[in-house]
């Protein structure tokens, strides 16, 4: 089968043509770097996503900090990791790489914070 | 009045990168200006990942692209004043400001360095006709009450343009539990990078119309639908074609300009292609000693190129003031077949430098073509080329001559 990926690895944006047999990646044509092949081979067998979101901050500057996962879940959890971030509150201060969940709902990435939030 | 040998106008990457190479290169005398409360610009806002890729090597948000050079701005002791709004910049680089705590400032700089960023065209400027409800924003206005203030916008949304915000907040309101029906964009082909358009709009099923536009906003006290219409080449839309789409929120990401009111009291001459300043292969604008770099100078699609030209533009700006001169730049630098513009515009045919263009429509298979008169300087072929991405070629020395005009087109 063929299909055309683009690659989000990094902003080239790659558009690459793969032949395949069910995950199995036969050909691919149009990446700049190995990181494609790597990546349409991922997105055949379990297509992954990193989000970025935020958490409440309790007494702090701002009422939000931002928060990322430190790697890629499967697309279809995204949703259920939103909900799980969403229960969160944190306190002020806070500080970059603060780790908000260890291993959410087990998927073997972290929360963590992306900006400081000073005390009021 | 104050005296400062650099002053540089705005406190987002651009300045940030600038202030710290200005240091680097011996320049001590430094002042950063910053009109918000808190230094970072607006990868303050830009929570999403994908920051420094190329500067760092890893994909990091806006706020910790932004906090690494914070933190060495501030182990530098380099002075910044927040809360300070800059209301005017002469030709003679005295810069009038409004500081919350220092009330009005007057300041002699010897280098001006402008990096104030740009700002988004908003629904004035497409004249869409209809009323004038709430619910309507520009895609960073959303991204700013979503991200920072804890405000949701609403919950059904229609998105007009296609640039990378409007996408990035896309996929933001989706998560945040919005209903995003559709993104419509007047071109015939996209303005954001693929990848957003695959991880922002087709993860998330959101549809993208290409060819389509708003024809009319309806709603009184809140939006209550927008009209939407196919549109011919001419983004004339084709009557017939109307659709009518209920939704509580419009979201505008239509193009971005780059911020110069201070750059046109100070003199400084603006190219209408870039709606940034002229400049030569040393960032310096038309007026002695006012430098220009990152989206104040051309909208840029990745901060890890502000962060680089800003950097260019403080090597030029050190030698300005350890010099007090700069290789006279005499030629220009011409955009030619299929070039939406060129930065720099004029360069001094002696030195080294970084050629950005964008091309005018999406090609494949053509050829970067740079001339100076009859001579061939440099031909980059490429598979395709994007008005989305960016175009940056170094050009050397060794084939440059110093009195021959430079042209770039497309082959
Ligand atoms: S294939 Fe390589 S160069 Fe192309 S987008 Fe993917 S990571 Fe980037």
């Amino acid at each position: 089968m063929k299909r055309t990926f683009t690659c989000i690895v990094c902003p080239n944006g790659c558009e690459i043509e793969t032949e395949y047999e069910g995950t199995e990646v036969l050909s691919v044509t149009g990446n700049l770097c190995p990181k494609g092949r790597t990546y349409v081979t991922q997105e055949l067998v379990d297509p992954r996503r990193t989000i970025a979101t935020s958490v409440r901050v309790l007494n702090g500057t701002m009422p939000l900090t931002s928060v990322r996962l430190t790697s890629p879940v499967p697309k279809a959890r995204i949703f259920d990791v939103m909900d799980e971030i969403n229960r969160q509150t944190l306190t002020a201060p806070v500080r970059i790489g603060d780790v908000v969940i260890r291993n959410i709902l087990g998927l073997n990435s972290d929360v963590i914070v992306t900006k400081n939030i000073d005390k009021a | 009045m104050m005296k400062k040998q650099a002053v540089i106008v705005g406190g987002g990457p651009a300045g940030l990168a600038a202030a710290l190479r200005l240091r680097e290169k011996g320049i001590t005398d430094i002042l950063i200006l910053e009109r918000e409360h808190l230094l970072g610009g607006i990868l303050r806002q830009c929570i999403h990942d994908g920051f420094g890729l190329t500067r760092f090597g890893e994909s990091l948000s806006g706020p910790e692209y932004a906090q690494r050079f914070i933190n060495r701005v501030l182990e530098e002791g380099i002075e910044c004043i927040t809360d300070c709004t800059v209301l005017d910049i002469t030709g003679d680089k005295v810069i009038t400001a409004a500081s919350r705590k220092q009330g009005l400032l007057q300041i002699q700089a010897d280098a001006v360095l402008l990096t104030m960023g740009c700002r988004e065209r908003t629904r004035g400027a497409l004249a869409t006709p209809g009323t004038r409800p709430a619910g309507i924003y520009t895609a960073g206005v959303a991204q700013n009450y979503i991200n920072l203030q804890n405000i949701m916008v609403g919950h059904e949304v229609v998105i007009l343009g296609s640039g990378d915000i409007g996408m990035i907040m896309a996929r933001r309101m989706t998560l945040e539990g919005a209903h995003v029906k559709g993104v419509y964009e007047v071109q015939s082909y996209p303005s954001g990078l693929p990848r957003n358009i695959e991880q922002c709009l087709n993860d998330y099923g959101i549809p993208l119309h290409l060819s389509h536009t708003v024809v009319d906003i309806r709603g009184r006290e809140r939006l209550t639908s927008v009209v939407v219409a196919q549109c011919d080449e001419h983004f004339r839309p084709i009557p017939g074609t109307e659709e009518e789409i209920p939704c509580d929120t419009l979201i505008l990401s239509v193009g971005l300009i780059p911020e110069n009111e201070l750059s046109l009291a100070a003199g400084v001459e603006l190219d209408a292609r870039t709606r940034g300043a002229f400049v030569d292969e040393n960032c310096q604008t038309s007026v002695p000693g006012i430098f220009a770099a990152g989206n104040v100078l051309h909208v840029h699609d990745l901060v890890d190129f502000v962060s680089l030209e800003a950097e260019a533009l403080a090597d030029s700006a050190a030698e300005y003031l350890l010099e007090g001169s700069l290789p006279e730049c005499r030629l220009t630098v011409k955009a030619g077949n299929n070039v939406g513009h060129v930065i720099p515009q004029r360069i001094s045919g002696i030195r080294p430098f970084t050629l950005s263009l964008r091309v005018r429509q999406p090609l494949s298979n053509v050829s970067i073509v740079v001339r100076q008169g009859e001579k061939e300087i440099l031909r980059k072929k490429m598979r395709k080329a994007l008005p989305a991405e960016m175009i940056q070629l170094p050009v050397r020395a060794d084939k440059l001559n110093d009195s021959e005009d430079m042209e770039v087109f497309v082959e």
